[in-house]
């Protein structure tokens, strides 16, 4: 067993948990947080991306007891109070969800790619997007309208 | 009077999904996401690890002592029959107990404290078994003289014998048509609560909640009214969670009132995928008579399917493989049978298009065939022989159902145009002549979908629906959400029914306590049942609050309509709330159940004549590849669609469905493979191995219309069509498209015959083959 510490959405949360204990797990069934999914077990879908330190990670394979002291986001924690993130709004303002449960993986994915081409100060094309989402899997939507999704937030974030 | 805009959230508009917020912001609940009370325990899956074997026993022992370990599950503590067969045949145990017929077949099921811990001491079990020779695809299967897992279809019309003697040419061939795995995101899930008597709760994933509501009171010895199934909603279906959930949820409510206490089950994604069922791979032989012009005479073909080991739904997926087995085309002298196999597989089950898009891929094939027989662009040989208008003797299928609704002339006429075909086509032709390493192609392909359960009495649909005496409404019915949109049409046809706002609606979930008697949410059906049961409770509602308002007010019903302010009595506008609140106060019933049956068809299977659909779907596509002749890679360039859903309810929701289908029928014919060893193991068994198309494969530019001057014939729910499978088949251009890509090397002189995934190995050995003369 191991003691963790780390901050979820802007709390402060620990634990004692088996030292196995995933990130995943550990925000869903010690914290609830269960907007965080779990699509394949292995890091190949992309339905539990989550924030680390401001950083995509993929949370079922992720060992909670790594990130003693870490800073994570999850879906959850996305939205200003009521106000939902232009990443969530345009997903929602896109159609850019079916059964919605690739949806918070590709969120944090998105939100992750937005920043980081902004921080480099690069353009984000559509192709790159296209690119970028490689690591999240969706079997509904076809992908179209995701990628407009993220268009979209791009131009407001 | 001031004038309102029309309430938003009726039908006909771009309603957002229903759940859309609460799944931006993760606060949408799925099975796995319900709170589990305290003592909950977690089921897992021991399977075997052969394909065919006589089973002497299973020592359990070290599974028993291992940490965390509750209990184990075996066909020994199964209460009521050990049978989940959706179909009655008795041919699907639970745990088997003579024989494994499968790798990878669960045998028993372990219950441990932690889902980590059943995990790890399923592994722990020693099968004793004699190990038996096996066959797992229908060819070898046939050869080793496995029998039919069910009986055969025989399609049957006009004179064959006659037709192949008087046609100018003929060709016979083959194709294979590969599987594909589901791929829903959530994976199956089932957990169990149980209750007092033989009660028990099973929340899950299932896209027909009766069903396990059944299987699971068959497995427990109990009636159907000890069980409730609830499915709030699913992570994705595609017709892998329609028969496929029946053992999860037996399993967790097995266990569950063994133990009185609540059990999880939740498979990882390699055992949901080699212990679930997928679509079926067919072998179609096919014999096609033609005249010079490229119009069909005759046609002979035979589906041999890889059914699995148990019959499942693979009998009317076979039937519905012959359905379309003509695709949008005329065949004057015709026969078509199925052969059901049986092999050592996992049992195959339904995969949006049921058994159709494998019927459609070989209708296409021999279009192919006549095209290059007769140095023809495939479009016109397909024009040429589609279905007529009822005036020329052309409009009769296979199975004696005549077409009268035929639109595939104008839809592929309009995206001819619209994607400029013609044009690029030659363009095409001449950047192939100059012989590069890239070579392109581009193929327009139409799509005729059949419309309703094949089985008549899955035709029918309930819907509950409570008016609160505060104005608000509670819909329920009997249909299942997996990400098509389906509650949100049905909320939007309640809406209009009462003139009030979509959010006025509460959609609740799926339960078999509230609509009895459900059908699978399959079929594309669900709007088309559902929405029209919702219709019919809204309606009787509606005429209680009539002559209640007539009655009164003292004026004639004639006098009282719903409109968006209010329903107007006479001179007065009362707004609705108002109404419901004196109508309540007047002790009006605010509550009814609806229902639906679909009229005017019926299916005699024996004779293989009927009227098993309420009416067709239509769609084209036209899709433009570039391969790489030297590696067999390639990428879609451009994929233009033009698909029909009649009237839509909801344009945006209908077009997600078109992409998606679209894209994931293109993933069927390209790099969804699925291969088994000699083993009879399946080694695609994760999204590592088995790639399902990702952003980066989408076309690079990508138009998708709705036929919207297209209204259904029939009195469907406002005149719309159903979505959920006719546009899978739209894909088909991809593989087409490839095709003609590879034909390019030989000139377009030898159809290519590609086989079905058609992945970059295929396409390269076919590159080779063809340029080797073949
Ligand atoms: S669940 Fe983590 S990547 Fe699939
Ligand atoms: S919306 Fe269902 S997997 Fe993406």
């Amino acid at each position: 067993m191991t003691n963790i510490k780390m901050t979820v959405n802007g709390k402060s949360v620990s634990g004692e948990v088996p030292d196995e204990t995933l990130l995943s797990e550990f925000l869903r069934e010690n914290l609830r947080l269960t907007g965080t999914h779990v699509g394949c077990d292995t890091s190949q879908c992309g339905a539990c991306v989550v924030h680390v330190n401001g950083k995509a990670l993929k949370a079922c394979t992720t060992l909670a007891a790594s990130l003693e002291g870490a800073e994570v986001t999850t879906i959850e924690g996305l939205a200003n109070g009521g106000e939902l993130h232009p990443m969530q709004q345009a997903f929602n303002d896109n159609h850019g969800l079916q059964c919605g449960f690739c949806t918070p993986g590709m969120i944090m994915t998105s939100v992750d790619m937005v920043n980081r081409y902004k921080a480099e100060g690069k353009e984000l094309t559509e192709e790159a997007i296209r690119d970028e989402l490689e690591g999240n899997i969706c079997r509904c939507t076809g992908y179209h309208n995701i990628v407009k999704s993220v268009e979209d937030a791009a131009a407001k974030m | 009077m001031k004038h309102h805009t029309v309430t938003k959230g009726f039908t006909h508009q771009n309603q957002k999904h229903d759940s859309a917020v609460k799944q931006v912001t993760g606060r949408a609940e799925y099975t796995d996401d319900i709170a589990e009370p305290a003592g909950t325990l977690h089921a897992y899956l021991g399977v075997s690890d052969v394909a065919h074997a006589k089973l002497n026993g299973i020592d359990l022992s070290k599974v028993r002592d291992a940490d965390g370990v509750v209990a184990v599950l075996t066909a020994d503590d199964i209460p009521g029959a050990n049978d989940i067969s959706p179909t009655g045949r008795n041919d699907e145990p639970v745990f088997p107990t003579e024989k494994i017929e499968f790798h990878g077949q669960p045998l028993f099921a372990v219950i441990a404290e932690t889902r980590d811990a059943a995990r790890r001491a399923a592994e722990l079990a020693e099968v004793d078994c004699d190990v038996l020779p096996h066959a797992i695809d229908p060819v070898s299967a046939r050869d080793a003289g496995m029998p039919l897992i069910t009986e055969p279809l025989k399609l049957e019309r006009g004179d064959i014998d006659k037709g192949f003697a008087t046609a100018q040419n003929r060709i016979k061939g083959q194709v294979t048509v590969g599987g594909q795995d589901h791929m829903y995101l959530e994976g199956h899930i089932a957990f169990a609560v149980p209750g007092e008597d033989e009660d028990v709760v099973v929340h899950c994933s299932t896209q027909h909640p009766s069903e396990a509501q059944h299987m699971v009171a068959h497995v427990l010895g109990v009636p159907s009214n000890a069980v409730v199934v609830n499915v709030r909603r699913m992570g994705g279906g595609f017709g892998g969670k329609e028969s496929q959930m029946n053992l999860f949820c037996a399993v967790a409510a097995i266990g569950a009132k063994k133990l009185g206490r609540p059990v999880k089950i939740r498979p990882d994604r390699d055992q949901d995928m080699t212990a679930t069922g997928k679509r079926h791979d067919f072998v179609i032989d096919y014999d096609i008579g033609f005249d010079n012009d490229g119009r069909i005479e005759a046609v002979s073909g035979e589906f041999a399917a890889r059914c699995g080991y148990s019959s499942d739904l693979s009998g009317p997926v076979t039937d519905r493989a012959l359905f379309h087995a003509d695709n949008a085309y005329f065949y004057p002298h015709v026969r078509l049978t199925s052969r059901p196999q049986k092999t050592n597989t996992v049992s195959n089950t339904a995969f949006r298009g049921f058994g159709g898009p494998q019927g459609v891929i070989a209708a296409e094939r021999m279009i192919e065939e006549i095209a290059f027989a007769l140095d023809k662009d495939p479009l016109d040989v397909r024009k040429a022989n589609f279905y007529g208008d009822g005036t020329d003797g052309r409009n009769l299928t296979p199975y004696h159902q005549s077409v009268d609704d035929n639109i595939i002339g104008r839809v592929v006429e309009e995206l001819e145009e619209s994607s400029d075909y013609r044009a690029r086509r030659e363009g095409i032709r001449a950047f192939n002549a100059k012989g590069g390493i890239l070579r392109r192609g581009i193929a327009l392909t139409p799509v005729k979908f059949g419309i309703s359960f094949t089985a008549t009495h899955y035709n029918q649909a309930g819907a509950l629906i409570h008016v609160y005496n505060d104005g608000s409404i509670h819909l329920n019915h009997g249909g299942t959400e997996m990400g098509q949109g389906l509650n949100t049409k049905v909320a939007q046809v309640v809406a209009e029914a009462f003139q009030v706002d979509f959010n006025r609606i509460k959609i609740t979930k799926t339960t078999t306590e509230k609509v009895p008697n459900t059908s699978a949410t399959a079929a594309s059906s669900g709007s088309d049942l559902n929405g029209m049961a919702a219709l019919n409770a809204a309606e009787q509602i509606k005429a209680r609050l009539v002559s209640f308002a007539a009655e009164s007010r003292g004026v004639s019903e004639d006098a009282v309509s719903f409109g968006p302010t209010g329903i107007s009595i006479g001179t007065d506008v009362v707004p609705f709330d108002k109404l419901v609140k004196e109508a309540y106060m007047a002790r009006v019933h605010l509550s009814a159940t609806g229902f639906y049956k679909t009229p005017d068809i019926h299916w005699d299977r024996a004779a293989g004549k009927g009227r098993p659909f309420y009416y067709y779907a239509y769609g084209a596509a036209c899709s433009e590849v570039t391969i790489d002749t030297l590696t067999g890679e390639y990428r879609v360039e451009r994929a233009d669609i033009l698909h029909d859903v009649g009237r839509s309810l909801n344009p945006a929701l209908d077009k997600g469905q078109v992409e998606g289908a679209f894209i994931q029928g293109m993933g069927w014919l390209t790099t969804e493979e699925l291969w088994w060893d000699d083993e009879g193991r399946l080694r695609t068994h994760a999204p590592s191995t088995y790639k399902i198309p990702l952003a980066s494969d989408r076309p690079r530019e990508f138009n998708v219309k709705l036929a919207d001057w297209s209204e259904n014939r029939e009195m469907t729910i406002k005149r719309s069509k159903a979505v959920g499978e006719p546009p899978f088949m739209l894909g088909i251009s991809v593989f087409e498209a490839l095709s003609m890509a590879v034909a390019s090397v030989a000139d377009y002189r030898i159809c290519p015959r590609l086989e079905a995934p058609a992945t970059p190995e295929r396409v390269l050995l076919a590159v080779e083959r063809l340029k080797a003369g073949a």
